[in-house]
Order: C-alpha cells, then structure tokens, then sequence
C-alpha cells in the first residue's frame, strides 16, 4: 500500500556528490509532492469547512482526472498540457452532477451517514476503476520539454518536478487572488465563517459552495493528472493517498488557504525526507508527526482566532 | 463569612478584544446576586470564565476560597459548582427523569458502575424524582426531551443543574426564550430553590431581577460599572443611562 | 430503552433473546457441515459488537478498529507458533494486549472531533498494517503465520477437523462476552455513554470527565476486538497481516450498521448478513462485489434507518398498530 515514488525508488531529484545536493534535491521533491497534495486536497478543505461534510470519496475525483488524462493521451492522442484542462473539467463536471444528485442530501445528516455514503462512493469508483483500466500502474508519457533535468544554480534538477512547482505556485496564487480580491472570494469566506449570517445577508451560500465544490473537484482531477508520474494511478488510490488528504485538512485547518498549503508542503517534504534518509522508518514519518502536531497543536496548524 | 464563590481581577481578552476586565464578585453563602449589562457587555463569557470553558487571561475564580482557576469544567461542578445554559442544551431522545438520572448517577459516583443495572438504582431514581418535584416536573418524568414546551424544557435545564447538588447555581438568562404564558413555572422554580445555595444569574428579564435579586451587578463592555441593592440600582443615573430595561 | 424505575425488566431475560442464542446452539444439529463459516460468523459478530460500543453507543467515528483485531489475532498466534498453544490464556493475553493498544491510542482519538478521530484511527490502522508488513520475518506477511497448533482446549476438547470444538469455543466466548457487554450497556456507565455521544458538552456541564470515560470504553472496546481476532487465529490456525487492512476496518462499520448500530445485536445480525452474502456471492467477479457493496451502502444510507434491526423494529411496529386499528375500519 506504500505509494513508490515515480515508480522506483526514492532517488533525489537533483544529481550531485554533496549532501547539500542530495538535501536540495529532497527539499525539492518533498515541495513539488505537498504541492500536488495541496492541489488535490484544498477542494475537501473547502467541503469541510463551508459545509461540514466529510467527503471521503474526495481522491475519486483525483483518480478520475488522472484516469482521464491517460486515456485521452493514450486513446486519443491528446497533448499532455491540453489533456490537463480536461481532467479539470471531467473532475470539476462530475462533482457538480454528484452535488446536485446526491450529496446535497447530506449536509444536514451526521458525519456517520457522511462516511458511509462516500466510503460507498469509494468502494464503487474503484471497483469501476478496476473493471475498465486494469488494476496495473498507468504511466503516462511526458512530453519531451517536460521531461529529463536541466542545471540551475550547479544543481541538475528534475525538469517535471519544476513544472510541477511552477503550476501548484500559480494555482495557489490564483486561488488567493481569487478568495481576497473578487466578489466570490469575499462570499466564500464569509459562507465559511458563518453560513446563517451570510444567506441572511444575502449571499446565497448553496450557489457558492455548488461553484466552490465544483471547483475543488477540478483541482483534485488536475491534481491526480498531474501525480500520475509522481504519486502513481491505479484503482486504489483512493484509498491509498486517503489518510494524507485527511491529515493535511485536520493539521492544516479549513478556514484559511496557508493551513493546508504548509501542512501538504510539510507533509510532503517529511514524507520524502523520511524515505530518502532512513528508509527503514521513513514511511512511518508522517504518522509520527501527525501524531506529534496533534498533541502539540489539537486546532490545526494555522486557526483564526 | 467565607464567601461561597469569589473571583478577584477576573479578565479576558482575545487579541486586541477585552471580552471582561477585572471583575471581582464576592458571593455570600445563599446569595441571590444577579449580573445585568446591555448585549454584548460579557455576560457569557463571564460565565464560561466561571465554569473553567474558558481559560482566563488574567486573575482567579474561588470557591468556598478554594482557588478553582486551573480546573476544568467537570472538576469544578464536582467542587459545587453548577450552570445552565441559555439555549437549551438538552438530551432530545431522553425522557426528562433519564435526562436528570444522568445527573444524578455522576453526583452520587455512581456513573462508573458498568455492572448494574440502571433500573436497579432505585436509591438514584428516587433522588432524580425528589429534584423533579421541587421543580413541579415529576408529572412530566416519562415524557421526552424534544416533545415538551419551552417552557417546561427551560424548567429540565434547571433541573439537570440542582441534580449536581451545587453549592453554587449559575443560571444563564434563565427566563429566555419562556413565552410570557409559561413563565409563572419559571418564578416558582426559581422561588423554590434551596435557601443554601448561592444563585448568580445573568438576566435581560427586570421581572426576575427585581423580584429575586438580592444585589445587582451591573457588567458594561466587560467591566463591573456599579453593584448594590435593586432599589439603588434602580435609581443609579448611571445605570438608567446605561442601560435599564422595562422597569416602570 | 429501559423505561426507568422497573426494576423488574433489567432481570429477565427476554424470550426472544433466550431462543436466538438456543438457536445458535442448536448450530452442531442445524449446519453441521458448514460449522467454519458459522465460527466466522460468530467472530465477526464479536468484532462487530465491540465497534458498536465505540460507534454506536460512544459515538466514536472510527476507520481502524481492524488494528485491535489484529493485535489479538497475532499476540495468539504468534503465541501458539512459538509453542504456547493453551487457548484460553492465549484469548487472554490477546485481549491484554489490545486493550493496552486501546489504551495508548485512545488519547489521540478521544480529544477530538469527527474528521481528526478518522483521521486518527485510519492512520493507526495503516501504520500497524505497514508495520505487519515491514516485520514480515516476523508476521509472515501477506502469505502469514504458519505453524499454529492448538493445544486442546480446557484440556479435553481437540481441534477437530470438522470444526465442532471450534464453532462451540466460538460460541461460547462469544455468548459470554456479549452478556457483559450487555450489562455494560444497562449500566450508568452504559447510559453515560449515550449522553457523551448525544451531548458531550452537556455532559461535561454535569460533571462527567467526558474524555476519561471515552478513554475507558474505548480500551473496553480493543480488549473486545483483540479477542475475537484471536478467536479467528486459534480456531482457523493462521493469521495474515490482512487482519490489519482498512478493508477490514471499513467492513466492520458496514456489517455494524447493515444490522442497526446501538442496539446491541445489531453487530451480530449484520456479521450474519454480510458474511453469508460474501460467503455466497465471492464466487462472483470480487469486482462486482466491491461495486455492489458500495452501491449497497450508498442505498442502506439513503433509505434504511437503523438497518434490518431498525427495519423490523418499524415493522413490529406497524404490525402492532395495525391489530389495534381494527374498530377504526369502517
């Protein structure tokens, strides 16, 4: 059930007889994975916190991006940068479709009823999964331009791993242009902090969060299109990366866009770190210091007090 | 006289926001001391400093001068010391006796027991009846929770509260929410109230303040503005501007 | 629920109750050649029942019991494998050792709420199942302990092939250990726990050291959990680290609330149910059977309140209101 990451062995990303080398190199994988968590996460962060229902199905809607990526790819010759718009669309269209159809249902239920309803989701994209891929890896062909290393600063890096932390950097920069800047953003956060008082000052709480869900949807498909070189896709992924979603939520918070930035960057640096340096343990890093940030900090890691 | 509940310098602030600022009570042994002050002015969250939910920023809370401000919640009631809740805060799929037999059991160490069973505990039931009683609830021991009145469910918040055995009663707004109709159970209940336990209430209503309260305290953005005997707060120029309510 | 202040009902033993367990006795007579099957399910009932404490009657969100289960089904197997085969004191220390488990993981999951007790409890699961599998010198990995031999139990009863010592050790543990679960639930500690999961800040406003008595339970619990994975080690004689699996974890909630969960033989009806219908339908693609079981879920959740136990509590119902009606009928 360990993810192997980029389907071989933790190798650092930068090439390089020094330790500082090595170390950057693991700084650098370790940043570009918690920027995929982060991506694919922030939509459950946003369920969570605007309206408090555990949507644990949340990683279907990244394998489907990844899903669909490769098959567009394969299938249908399909550029990778073009096929990454599609993921998000695909994602973001079936989060709508289910909002309507079922969960809506069940923002008044308890959170058992929310666990069973999207573990069964689960269960059913995977077995879906299985029944039309194959419970084999899919590894995707990277575009030449994205592909290989290139050399800045004396470090050879990763050239993927780079892309990877450009796009989640602009994402994320988008994504706070959005939530501070527009008129959304400002319904959003007003939605999250307190719902009642928004639908009586007239914002209408369950448009912005069916646009807001979609959204998030969209980025979890982006997201696994764009892990499937690093975190791997098959049939059980969503099971496989639950725990780091949840984990980078609860330690990261739902009210802010920092808490699940610094928790999914941290997560993944650790996590990386942990299986390059001591490889015996390292899987067990990240329940070590799940472990260690509740007790120090039962909020989460960023709250608005 | 010790006093039964007794706080000195009392203050919290949340960042740059001064919720309550030096508040020190000192409550008599059967005391009926009520907090008045406009919305906003801290009631609540002298109540959650009292009870231990919040932490204090600044001075301590005693009862009976035993220095109470590092325990939680649930030690402080098992040192005297009860609450109800201004909204409701109710057990909806429990009958009222089940609801003050939970009370009940914990008062008396007997919420541990794993073995027998609760049925068996004949000496409890009848404790949780006898407090049904005073309040004038026992004819409604059998109903449940969520199908009674206001009124009456107003009533089990103060009946879950006498169960603990309380040296010291806090009642939050107790009167609010009861429609007019059902309030005459509401001043029985609080008239009927054991003469030795000290009672601080918090209250928007003038009709239970006047009529039950020995002294007055008068909290305004989250500071004591003046305290004494009804009729002077009556006619405390200061109060008046402040805030008074529908005294005629 | 008990209606308070007759002291009379707690004592006896409804009838209904009393022939469900003659019933289950009855198993040597009524199946006698699919004994196996029944000890799983008795087994699984067992698990079921110990998640129903922290589920359904602490209100505890949970998706890692399976690693108490599996705790106990290796402290016994391992146990026998290395030559201590006597049954009952193996039942015994598996159950020591998952309530110590208990104990030490209960900090984490008690303080918290719904999405950090998941959280916290799927981690603890697959920590202990990447564990299982990192000491596979140890555990055996996926392909598990070999070389587990019971001693007789109580000295006199051998491990027959047919499974009779087995489905009757099942039994019994099973029967006993229920009854005190029973009476847990009937007592005030019992009563509290509906309370904290109903109103655990209302609890504390009464005094109840609400976390102390989740902490309690919960250990309750993982003993309880411990003992049936150790009851699967020493009647089928082989432990593998999918004792561990999430899958184990999440089955356990869907047989707890297929059967109703809070009502006590919810666990064990629907441990029967599910357990039967996989015994019959694995034969099938296990793809369709994940498909369908999530598809199941998704309609119990939607349409089945309280699960079977729930559906014949409001059938007894209407059929009891139906007999009543009859001068209403024109």
């Amino acid at each position: 059930m360990r993810a192997t990451w980029g389907g071989c062995e933790p190798v650092p990303a930068a090439s390089g007889t020094s330790m500082i080398a090595s170390l950057l190199g693991v700084l650098f994988d370790g940043l570009a994975y918690g920027m995929l968590l982060f991506l694919i996460s922030v939509g459950l962060s946003v369920t969570l916190g605007l309206m408090n229902f555990v949507n644990l199905a949340h990683g279907a809607f990244g394998m489907l991006g990844g899903y669909l990526c490769a098959l567009a790819m394969a299938r249908w010759n399909v550029p990778f940068l073009a096929a990454l718009p599609a993921a998000f669309a695909a994602a973001a269209l079936a989060g709508l479709l289910l909002e309507r159809l079922l969960y809506r249902r069940f923002y008044r239920r308890s959170h058992l009823d929310q666990v069973l309803l999207t573990i069964g989701l689960t269960f059913m994209s995977i077995a879906a999964a299985t029944f039309l891929f194959g419970p084999q890896q899919q590894a995707l062909r990277l575009p030449e331009s994205l592909s290989g290393q290139f050399n800045a600063l004396g470090v050879d890096l990763n050239t993927y791993r780079m892309f990877l932390l450009a796009v989640g950097l602009v994402l994320t920069a988008a994504l706070t242009l959005v939530l501070e800047r527009t008129r959304f953003g400002a319904a959003v956060r007003a939605a999250v902090d307190n719902p009642r008082v928004a639908e009586a000052l007239g914002i209408r709480v369950g448009l912005v969060f069916q646009i807001a869900f979609a959204a998030g949807c969209g980025l979890a498909g982006l997201g696994g299109a764009l892990g499937v070189e690093v975190l791997g896709l098959d049939p059980v992924f969503p099971l496989k990366y639950m725990v780091y979603f949840l984990l980078v939520v609860a330690v990261g918070g739902t009210s802010t866009l920092k808490g699940p930035l610094y928790a999914a960057l941290l997560l993944g640096v650790a996590d990386v770190a942990g299986k390059y340096y001591i490889p015996q343990v390292g899987a067990f890093i990240i329940y070590a210091m799940m472990v260690i940030l509740l007790i120090v900090r039962p909020q989460g890691l960023v709250s608005r007090s | 006289m010790t006093p039964a509940l007794r706080t000195s310098g009392l203050g919290k602030h949340f960042g740059g926001i001064r919720a309550v600022t030096d508040v020190s009570l000192a409550l008599e042994r059967g005391a009926r001391h009520a907090i008045i002050g406009p919305n906003g002015a801290g009631k609540t969250t002298l109540i959650n400093l009292l009870t231990g939910m919040l932490p204090p920023s600044e001075g301590d809370v005693y009862l009976n001068e035993d220095r109470v401000t590092p325990l939680r919640p649930d030690q402080r009631v098992k040192r005297g010391l009860a609450r109800t809740f201004q909204i409701n805060n109710l057990f909806p799929d429990l009958t009222v006796i089940q609801s003050v037999l939970l009370a009940v059991c914990e008062q008396r160490g007997v919420a541990i027991d794993p073995w027998r069973p609760v049925s068996s505990c004949s000496a409890e039931i009848e404790a949780a009846r006898e407090v049904l009683r005073l309040l004038h609830l026992d004819r409604a021991q059998d109903a449940m929770v969520r199908q009674l009145a206001y009124g009456d469910q107003r009533l089990v918040e103060i009946a879950l509260a006498l169960a603990c055995k309380p040296r010291v009663l806090l009642l939050d707004e107790p009167a609010a929410g009861v429609p007019k109709g059902e309030s005459q159970a509401l001043f029985r209940a609080i008239a009927g109230l054991p003469g030795e336990v000290t009672v601080l209430f918090v209250e928007h209503d003038m009709d239970i303040v006047f009529r039950f309260a020995q002294r007055i305290s008068v909290l305004v953005s989250g500071a004591i503005l003046t305290e004494g005997a009804p009729e002077d707060i009556a006619r405390d120029p200061m109060v008046k501007q402040v805030y008074l309510g529908n005294r005629p | 629920m008990i209606a308070v202040g007759d002291p009379s009902r707690a004592a006896r033993f409804p009838w209904e109750e009393g022939v469900f367990w003659l019933v289950l006795a009855a198993g040597f007579w009524l199946w006698p050649k699919h004994l196996a099957l029944a000890g799983h399910v008795l087994i699984a009932g067992l698990f079921a029942l110990s998640y129903d404490l922290i589920l359904g009657y602490a209100g505890i969100l949970s998706l890692g019991h399976a690693a108490y289960f599996g705790l106990g089904a290796y402290t016994a197997g391992l146990l026998a494998q290395h030559g201590w085969g006597e049954p009952l004191s193996g039942l015994l220390a598996a159950g020591c050792c998952a309530a110590l488990a208990g104990f030490l993981t209960s900090f984490l999951v008690v303080r918290g709420q719904d999405l950090t007790r998941l959280m916290v409890t799927t981690a603890i699961g697959l920590l202990l199942f990447e564990l299982a599998n990192r000491l596979s010198s140890v555990t055996g990995g996926v392909d598990g302990l070999l070389g587990i031999e019971m001693a007789p139990l109580l000295g006199a009863f051998r491990f027959d092939i047919y499974g009779r010592t087995a489905y009757g050790y099942c039994l019994a543990v099973t029967f006993v250990l229920f009854l005190c679960v029973r009476r847990l639930v009937r007592s005030p500690f019992g009563w509290s726990l509906r309370g904290m999961r109903d109103n655990p800040g209302r609890m504390l406003a009464l005094g109840y050291p609400v976390p102390h008595r989740l902490i309690a339970v919960y250990s309750v619990s993982a003993a309880i959990a411990g003992i049936a994975g150790a009851l699967l080690a020493q009647t089928t004689q082989f432990v593998s680290i999918d004792v561990f699996s999430f899958n184990r974890s999440a089955e356990v909630m869907v047989m707890l609330i297929v059967g109703g969960a809070g009502v006590l033989y919810g666990g064990l009806v629907g441990a029967a149910v599910f357990t039967l219908a996989y015994h019959y339908l694995s034969s099938l693609n296990p793809v369709y059977w994940q498909f369908w079981l999530g598809a199941f879920l998704i309609a119990i959740v939607l349409f089945g309140r309280g699960g079977v136990l729930g559906a014949c509590v409001r059938i007894s119902r209407m059929w009891r209101e139906r007999r009543r009606e009859p001068a209403a009928q024109p």
